[in-house]
């Protein structure tokens, strides 16, 4: 019995800041951070929208692609994200009412800085192919913090991915091939109860966190199920900048092409826990029958999760019932300046 | 006072060493000094350690450090002139066994550096500058010394691509330099195009944020030449020590570092040497400018001629004088209580003729100039072989 994705959705909000319009406020040195960072713009979430309704939003349509999964067979629901909107409360809950599939569903939140969307991929995979659910979510979702005039402000963004797993093989997408996870305790990056934006190490989040990890996860993946870089399609990595996902992909010997369709972060930034998710929607838009993705996320902390994915023939019948990835980063951007930015995201704030 | 040599050093890789602590790191090389000194006991051991407290936490570094090396009971002390902590331990222990207060000194400089974020590290450094008069106002040590660019530029003509060649030659040395942070090449267009950190000064022209340590072994010309078997003595002939006001403010000229000037007038005094004995020299570039006014405050060039020296590579590996051999604080890296040891250890190395790719043919007598702050402190030795 194979286990894959039935359904999957992407959700970016509209609007945009330039990181020249960042940069101006803090005196930085604009063409600086673009050359290092790799980054052009970032998405804003609107006053509307929060971890929450981008997850509805990805859901819907992640259920419009699922060939007519009905929301009360889904039996477990999860959001990864380091932006729910309650510290004690779940986002799962109100998205699961959102979509009608309440209440026969198993429910939580998920946190592991930027990996808790893959971790919910794989827990529900999991429940799927030991029988305990029909269908199951896994969401990927977040309004990224990032502290005012600090490097993650080039590239906190907002973004929401959603896949429904299943085991109803005429529904099936992209097939799990396999799974591999590898994690330490390494401090790179870290937001304390209380604290309003994350502090990291900088070029600590680097090396010994992102790169190994990321290296060691994929490495591991390759070597389970036997494979080698050339075998890929695509691949995707975690996108904290432009820099590092290229980086990463090319030191273990995968070539611009393999990594480009799935590579967002240069115009979308960094969407934490949604952001290697969202680029594996970006690669299902595009991706061919037969073809392997293999999707490596990172979270701060450190871990990562690799999966390898077969695309099936039904990709093509269903990929067109929602809209796309690509075309809501590249079509009706709303462009803000600093001052809107800082409003929309909280950053102004009242003496108490 | 009686003879001093250095009869062993012990140098480790500098970096971002984000997996040992600072007593590891100190440990290695106080262990490799021994070691290549053939020596397991001590009478004191100098440790030169700029801001353990902002850096890692802990105070009280002597005592500690000296259990660390399994010698709890020997006298052991901390000395703090900001980023000239390291040549002050060594001017410590140099008095040591001069006077005969000791017969053997650990002479050790050590900073742990990454444990804290740029900012919290920004911090540290900057409490060398007068807070009072500069720090709490907003000023960092890149300003500082960009305020110093700013003054030689005007008065001398000197120019960002001068600047540059600093950074060139001795990033071009550090590629021979195995413990190096930073094994780069770099170009005059590549110092030119890294972002401006203080006008005139780029990142490139700016020293890195280091881990590291380093250590010399000090005993007398008699104990060294019973040690040393074959290996030739260096010995230390001059030792100088000199201030300035902490605040650029107070200066009567900024285009000069008057520290330095006084530190080698004295170190040349008790050696009775001249400028122009001098084989290779290791010189405090912790930006670019620094190296210039230093070669210029030492004597090795007039008043603003030394930033069109390194341009005509006279102080490249194979020039006239060769400078900063080792790469330099630029790319051997700044782990800021080290260098000054550091400093001499690479002198120590050119002088018996164990420097390896970076050997100066030759080389008797060098000198090593280690700068607190912006010039508040300097302090300069003069090595000899026999």
């Amino acid at each position: 019995m194979s286990v894959g994705i039935v359904g999957y959705g992407a959700f970016i909000p509209r609007r945009r800041i330039k990181l020249e319009e960042i940069a101006k406020v803090w005196g930085a040195d604009a063409p600086s951070y673009r050359r290092g960072l790799q980054l052009n713009e970032k998405s804003v979430p609107g006053a509307d929208e929060d971890t929450v309704t981008m997850s509805v939003e990805a859901t819907r349509n992640a259920l419009a692609r699922s060939g007519g999964v009905d929301p009360v067979d889904i039996g477990a629901l999860y959001i990864g994200s380091e932006s729910h909107p309650y510290a004690v409360k779940p986002s799962g809950t109100i998205v699961a009412e959102a979509i009608g599939a309440t209440p026969d569903i198993h429910i939580a939140d998920f946190e592991f800085a930027c990996k808790a969307g893959t971790e919910t991929m794989f827990v529900a995979q999991s429940l799927v192919k030991a029988g305990e659910v029909k269908f199951a979510v896994g969401i990927g979702a977040d309004t990224s913090q990032g502290a005012p005039g600090d490097a993650l402000e080039y590239s906190a963004a907002a973004g929401a991915a959603a896949f429904i797993f299943g085991n109803d093989e005429e529904r099936i997408l992209a097939e799990v091939v396999d799974t591999y996870s590898w994690t330490t305790d390494t401090p790179d990056f870290w937001r304390r109860e209380y604290m309003h934006y994350p502090r990291h190490g900088s070029r600590f989040t680097g090396e010994p966190a992102y790169f190994r990890t990321s290296m060691n996860s994929a490495k591991g993946m390759m070597e389970k199920v036997g494979l080698e870089p050339k075998d890929f399609a695509h691949a995707i990595f975690h996108q904290p900048n432009g820099k590092f996902p290229m980086r990463v992909g090319k030191k273990l010997g995968f070539s611009q092409e393999q990594l480009e369709t799935g590579w967002l972060s240069p115009w979308l930034g960094n969407t934490y826990s949604g952001a290697s998710p969202m680029g594996f929607t970006a690669v299902l838009d595009i991706a061919k029958p037969g073809d392997l993705v293999l999707l490596t996320s990172f979270g701060s902390g450190a871990g990562s999760d690799s999966f390898v994915f077969k695309i099936t023939d039904r990709i093509e019948l269903v990929r067109g019932r929602a809209p796309m990835t690509r075309p809501q980063l590249d079509e009706n951007q709303i462009y803000v300046d600093y001052g809107t930015y800082a409003k929309l995201r909280g950053k102004i704030r009242m003496a108490e | 006072m009686r003879d001093v040599a250095v009869v062993g050093i012990g140098t480790n890789d500098f970096g971002e060493l984000w997996e040992k602590s600072l007593r590891s790191i100190w440990a290695e090389s106080a262990l490799a000094a021994l070691s290549d000194a053939g020596v397991d006991s001590v009478d004191l051991i100098t440790i030169g350690c700029m801001s353990p407290g902002l850096f890692v936490g802990q105070e009280h570094l002597a005592s500690l450090l000296a259990d660390e090396l399994g010698m709890a009971g020997v006298p052991a002390s901390r000395v703090e002139s900001a980023c000239a902590s390291g040549g002050l331990a060594l001017r410590t222990g140099f008095a040591e066994v001069a006077s005969g207060l000791s017969d053997t000194v650990l002479v050790t400089g050590v900073e742990k550096m990454t444990d804290v974020d740029g900012a919290d590290a920004t911090y540290a450094l900057g409490s060398a500058a007068d807070q009072e008069w500069e720090g709490f106002h907003g000023i960092t040590f890149p300003g500082l010394y960009a305020m110093l660019a700013q003054v030689h530029m005007q008065r001398y003509g000197t120019t960002s691509e001068q600047l540059a060649a600093v950074a060139v030659k001795n990033h071009a040395n550090g590629l021979l330099n195995p413990h190096a942070q930073y094994h780069l090449k770099v170009s005059v267009e590549d110092v030119l195009a890294s972002t401006m950190v203080a006008d005139p000064l780029h990142l490139l022209d700016c020293s890195p944020v280091t881990d590291g340590a380093a250590a010399l072994v000090l005993t007398t010309v008699e104990r060294a030449k019973e040690l040393g078997g074959d290996r030739p003595v260096v010995k230390i002939t001059g030792s100088g020590l000199a201030t300035d006001t902490i605040t650029l403010a107070n200066r009567e000229d900024l285009s000069e570092l008057c520290a330095v000037q006084l530190a080698a007038e004295r170190a040349f005094k008790m050696a009775d040497k001249k400028p122009e004995d001098l084989h290779v020299v290791e010189v405090h570039d912790c930006f670019t400018i620094a190296e210039i006014m230093a070669t210029e405050a030492i004597g090795l060039f007039g008043p603003g001629h030394g930033a069109s020296a390194v341009e005509d590579g006279q102080t490249s590996l194979h020039g006239k004088i060769p400078v900063n051999t080792s790469g330099g604080l630029k790319s051997k890296g700044h782990p800021v209580g080290a260098t000054g040891v550091a400093q001499a250890a690479e002198i120590v190395s050119q002088l018996r003729g164990e420097a390896g790719q970076r050997q100066v043919e030759g080389a008797r007598v060098g000198l090593a100039q280690n700068m607190g702050g912006s010039g508040g402190s300097s302090i300069v030795h003069i090595l000899e072989v026999e």
